[in-house]
């Protein structure tokens, strides 16, 4: 990313405290338009908390938070979330369709354009012929496709992703790493991408921030230099990938002692 | 469900207790005041139903009990609501609704007879005036426990206050609601009762009261038994409306396939 461009997100010496607890500390780190960013780093570091931060739904007990050169003071409809815990961000009492629906009906989309919408963003999703289910109907992998359809249906700038793909199976996960590449390309959409593996972070990125645990903090943030587009095989195959992957490991493996 | 042949081994307790009672009264005839042999209540039973007596009891303590709930449960449930919603107004409520919801219905009954005399005004009042607590309390409970996840998509898509309530507050707290009105109903039949047996002549209680004094052991039998079967039949009404309507969103309500 050049830096002459000015960054769509940036924090500025953050802070996160929960009661006397410090979270995270002294986060520095700006996130460029259309970029995808990753985050890993050992279980309870942070990641979910720096999401919520990006989100607007958590204030920074220090530092500042900004979007767009204005200091982010709340949600915006333009970052929309997808939460770790699918199970609780779905709504129970409507159907795949119903869920998707809830965004576009709160945007105000008219309703004949709001079925062609939820078609098209649940066949993106895997989801199509899935309208009528209910979320207790589906698996863990279709709910969290379900969260990321209603995420694209607020038609988002930012993308923020609290690992999405934790719970699916291995071709599921490939088939939507690559969906959500696409999507990038095509859309120009940030994506924020939270993620516990290691080779996940290193497929989609252009940067992965390393944080480090107690308090959480930035250890390190790895450029990757891979050509786009990307492939399951070939990038996987790629020296700089396997190089990557090694230094990743040496970090996140080191942050636990 | 529906499919399967309905299983009668619940019910051979109850039978074998009858006819065991059966058995006694004949080996041991008494001249009761208290009780009479099955066959007895059975003809008693045919006794009130032909002469429509039971039939008008029945209308006289179920308007009064379900008017009462319908009241009762409304203004419960909002205030309830209002409570979960707004924290300082249930602390700034907290002592005055403590002090009068320890007083017992019961006591209610020569006040409320001071005020409307006999019949199913003085019912109806005491009926809403005690089934309104636990209405509170359950609504309150259950604003309290909307998912936290559901409220953060509510903020993140900037939904109005309005849209909150309908689109996910109001839809969340549907089924626990639908669980405190099946409870609330429960405790309106036992209020309605109570107050006709100890004062109002009239209904079901006042049957069974008038039946005890006038030495019909049978009669009384017979309505209490039809008391019970009415308590149990709006029960199950409801538990059959709950399951159907709340098929997806209440735990265990079948909502998987
Ligand atoms: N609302 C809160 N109140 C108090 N402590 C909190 C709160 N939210 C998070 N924490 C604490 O902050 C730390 C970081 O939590 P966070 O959920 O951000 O970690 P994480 O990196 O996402 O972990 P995981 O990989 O397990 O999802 C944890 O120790 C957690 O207990
Ligand atoms: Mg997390």
């Amino acid at each position: 990313m050049s830096t002459a461009m000015p960054a769509q997100i940036s924090l500025a010496d953050v802070d996160v405290s929960f009661g006397s607890k410090t979270v995270l500390s002294g986060l520095n780190f700006e996130v460029f338009k259309g970029e995808v960013i990753s985050i890993v780093g050992a279980s309870g570091c942070g990641k979910t908390t720096s999401l919520r931060l990006l989100a607007g739904l958590l204030a920074p007990s220090g530092g500042s938070v900004s979007f767009e050169g204005k200091p982010v003071r709340g949600p915006r409809r333009e970052t929309a979330i997808v939460f770790q815990d699918y199970g609780k961000a779905l709504l129970p009492w409507r159907t795949a369709e119903g869920n998707v629906s809830l965004a576009l009906e709160v945007m105000g989309v008219p309703g004949p354009e709001r079925r062609s919408r939820i078609s098209e963003l649940l066949a993106l999703t895997g989801l199509a012929g899935h309208h009528d289910k209910y979320p207790a109907q589906m698996s863990g992998g279709m709910q969290q496709r379900l969260q990321i359809a209603r995420a694209l249906a607020q038609d988002p700038a930012v993308l923020l992703m609290d690992e999405p793909f934790g719970a699916l199976d291995a071709m599921t996960r490939q088939s939507l790493q690559d969906e959500l590449l696409d999507l990038s390309a095509r859309t120009g959409v940030t994506i924020y991408f939270v993620t516990h593996d290691l080779e996940e972070a290193i497929y989609l990125s252009d940067r992965i921030i390393g944080l480090l645990p107690n308090p959480g903090r930035i250890g390190r943030i790895f450029d990757v230099p891979l050509p786009r587009p990307r492939d399951q095989l070939i990038t996987k195959e790629d020296r700089s990938f396997l190089a990557l992957r090694h230094e990743l490991y040496d970090f996140v493996k080191g942050s636990e002692h | 469900m529906s499919a399967r042949k309905p299983d009668f081994r619940p019910f051979a307790v109850p039978l074998g207790l009858v006819l065991l009672w059966e058995a006694l009264m004949l080996a041991f005839p008494t001249a009761s005041e208290t009780l009479a042999p099955p066959h007895a209540v059975i003809l008693g039973f045919f006794g009130i139903v032909t002469d429509g007596t039971l039939a008008l009891q029945t209308a006289q303590t179920l308007s009064s009990a379900l008017g009462g709930l319908a009241i009762g449960f409304t203004l419960g449930s909002l205030l309830g609501a209002a409570f979960g919603l707004w924290r300082w107004f249930d602390r700034a409520m907290q002592i005055s609704v403590e002090s009068v919801r320890l007083i017992p219905s019961v006591a209610l009954i020569p006040l409320s007879m001071m005020v409307f005399g006999f019949g199913t005004r003085m019912e109806i009042t005491i009926v809403a005036f005690t089934t309104q607590w636990p209405a509170m309390v359950l609504a309150r409970a259950a604003v309290r426990e909307v998912e936290p996840r559901l409220m953060e998509v509510a903020t993140v898509l900037q939904m109005s206050l309005l849209q909150s309530a309908t689109k996910i507050v109001l839809p969340s707290i549907l089924p626990r609601l639908f669980v405190s009105l099946r409870l609330t109903a429960g405790v309106a039949m036992i209020v309605a009762i109570t107050v006709e047996v100890a004062a109002n002549p009239y209904g079901l209680g006042a049957a069974i009261l008038a039946a005890q004094i006038s030495f019909r052991p049978e009669v009384m039998l017979a309505t209490l038994i039809w008391t019970g079967v009415v308590g149990a039949g709006i029960n199950q009404v409801l538990l059959t409306t709950q399951n159907r309507l709340f098929r997806h969103s209440l735990p265990g309500g079948g909502g998987s396939e």
